[in-house]
């Protein structure tokens, strides 16, 4: 098995096909999108293969180090043009074909006009932990 | 009670509930049940006889679920006429419950669970915590893969090798969470290799143990990689690598070859070099020129160059890699190592920082950037 990060952008990815922004959407849609999220986890977790699912607040800040007995410094938010990730899912799965169809699954959630988003979701695969038989 | 003696009994205890007529779901859940009740009243009030006392409260078990079951669903009790408890355990009963568990309709995730579950008896939760998913995933993991295998029958035993992947990949995952799976994947193959007199399964019980020996030396602080040739001998283990030494030349002596065999012969030549600059790299690669002979394997060929450097020098090492497919893992940490062997840092170092990108671990990652940093402050050094 290998563990697979789903990574939802709300800005950097390439546009969605079905690209309505959520809050032009009716509420039954918005509640059909929901539903069909919420199934997805389900499922997953019945068939063994669901890890993780979080989604983020498009709020973020930067914060760095500034020195000792110094407080944070603090930066942000940033112009429109950075990549903000809206959200997460981590599965562990057989195969990276396995992991490829459950993101287009994931891709077909229903959005504006009950339509599939086919939104772009980037799959990124986990650095496992060292095998003992390589050395 | 060691928790691991207990835990040793459970194969045993299921096999024999499967063999009076209990379905191997039902089964498993009541000895798992039945352990529960173990780890409860044991520690005040021990039993004489462990196994008979498991085997008689896990049957105990399955006829209340079972007649529970029964009276929810109004109909009548199929395991009435089933023979009474007793005395009587066969150690082939415990031998197909390692065949059901890496069945071959099962994926290999699956039948790493199960195993782990009803022939390792360890608890849901700590396979979840050791595989890094949450409970509830790895519980429905071991259900899926329990209903996969509810209608085969268990009665004769299947092939050794599915059995043996299936532990080589408990082995192989390491030391996450609070199991040691490699310390478990020794414990199980010790087994199953005492109980089918298979060689191949004491080639791989031999490979687990002189790898483990060396587990001290292979990690320095914060969990940094040491590779084979810069680990301290003085922590490798002795007593695991002459037990895996004893157990591999009794497997060769039967003169019946196979892929773990060579493995754990390469793995005792490394072990057997007291320093780095002893090690019969000609013999080892006569034996991967073996294990290519066996198993064809393009990872067997990648390293069969590495060895080949060492005994007929880096260009003869490079020559070998020649022949191989440049898109295989390790490929480039490879040829950046025989590069750096043959006196050319600079693309050594371009080659490290590339094996990097495509590392398949954190730690193997972080040790060939650490390489390429190496090279590359000599490199400015001039």
């Amino acid at each position: 098995m290998a563990k697979y990060l789903l990574l939802k952008h709300y800005r950097g990815a390439p546009a969605a096909v079905n690209d309505v922004p959520m809050d032009q959407w009716t509420p039954e849609e918005l509640s059909a999108h929901l539903t069909y999220m919420n199934d997805f986890a389900a499922r997953l977790e019945s068939t063994g293969e669901f890890v993780d699912a979080q989604a983020l607040s498009p709020e973020g800040t930067f914060v760095r180090y500034d020195g000792e007995g110094r407080p944070p410094v603090t930066d942000g938010p940033f112009p429109e043009t950075k990549d903000l990730i809206a959200g997460w899912m981590v599965i562990d799965v057989e195969t990276y074909e396995r992991a490829l169809a459950l993101a287009a699954e994931l891709s077909a959630a229903p959005g504006a006009g009950g339509k599939p988003i086919h939104e772009w979701l980037e799959v990124r695969p986990f650095l496992p932990p060292y095998s003992p038989t390589t050395d | 009670m060691e928790d691991s003696l207990l835990r040793g009994l459970i194969p045993d205890v299921i096999g024999v509930l499967v063999r009076r007529g209990a379905g191997f779901a039902a089964a498993e859940d009541a000895v798992q049940d039945a352990l529960v009740e173990a780890v409860r009243g044991w520690p005040g009030n021990p039993p004489r006889d462990p196994k008979g006392w498991m085997v008689t409260v896990a049957w105990r078990k399955f006829l209340d679920a079972a007649r529970a079951d029964a009276s929810r669903r109004h109909r009548e009790l199929r395991v009435e006429g089933e023979p009474p408890p007793g005395p009587g355990i066969e150690a082939d009963d415990t031998l197909r419950l390692y065949f059901l568990c890496a069945h071959p309709s099962l994926t290999p995730a699956s039948a790493v669970a199960l195993t782990l579950r009803a022939v390792g008896g360890l608890t849901t939760r700590q396979i979840a915590r050791a595989y890094l998913v949450p409970e509830a995933t790895m519980a429905q993991r071991i259900s899926r893969a329990k209903r996969t295998v509810s209608g085969v029958r268990l009665d004769r035993p299947g092939d050794v090798a599915t059995v043996l992947r299936v532990l080589y990949l408990v082995f192989n995952e390491g030391y996450s969470g609070d199991v040691d799976l490699a310390a478990e994947a020794i414990r199980l193959t010790r087994r199953l290799a005492a109980g089918t007199g298979h060689e191949e399964a004491a080639g791989l019980l031999a490979l687990m143990l002189l790898h483990h020996a060396r587990r001290p030396a292979r990690t320095g602080p914060g969990g940094r990689l040491i590779p084979l040739a810069e680990q301290d001998r003085g922590l490798w283990n002795t007593r695991l690598i002459a037990e895996g030494v004893d157990v591999l030349q009794a497997a060769l002596a039967r003169d019946r070859l196979g892929e773990f065999q060579v493995q754990a012969a390469i793995a005792a030549l490394h072990a057997d070099a007291r320093t780095v600059e002893e090690t019969d790299w000609v013999q080892i690669v006569e034996w991967y020129d073996e294990l290519v002979r066996l198993t064809g394997s393009p990872v067997a060929r990648l390293n069969r160059a590495v060895a080949v450097g060492e005994a007929d020098g880096p260009r003869a090492g490079l020559a070998a890699l020649a022949a191989l497919d440049p898109a295989l893992p390790r490929y480039p940490a490879v040829a950046a190592y025989l590069h750096e062997r043959d006196g050319d840092p600079a693309t050594a170092a371009r080659l490290y920082t590339e094996a990097a990108r495509s590392a398949s671990s954190l730690q193997e990652r972080d040790h060939l950037t650490r390489q390429a940093a190496r090279l590359n402050a000599r490199l400015r050094q001039g």
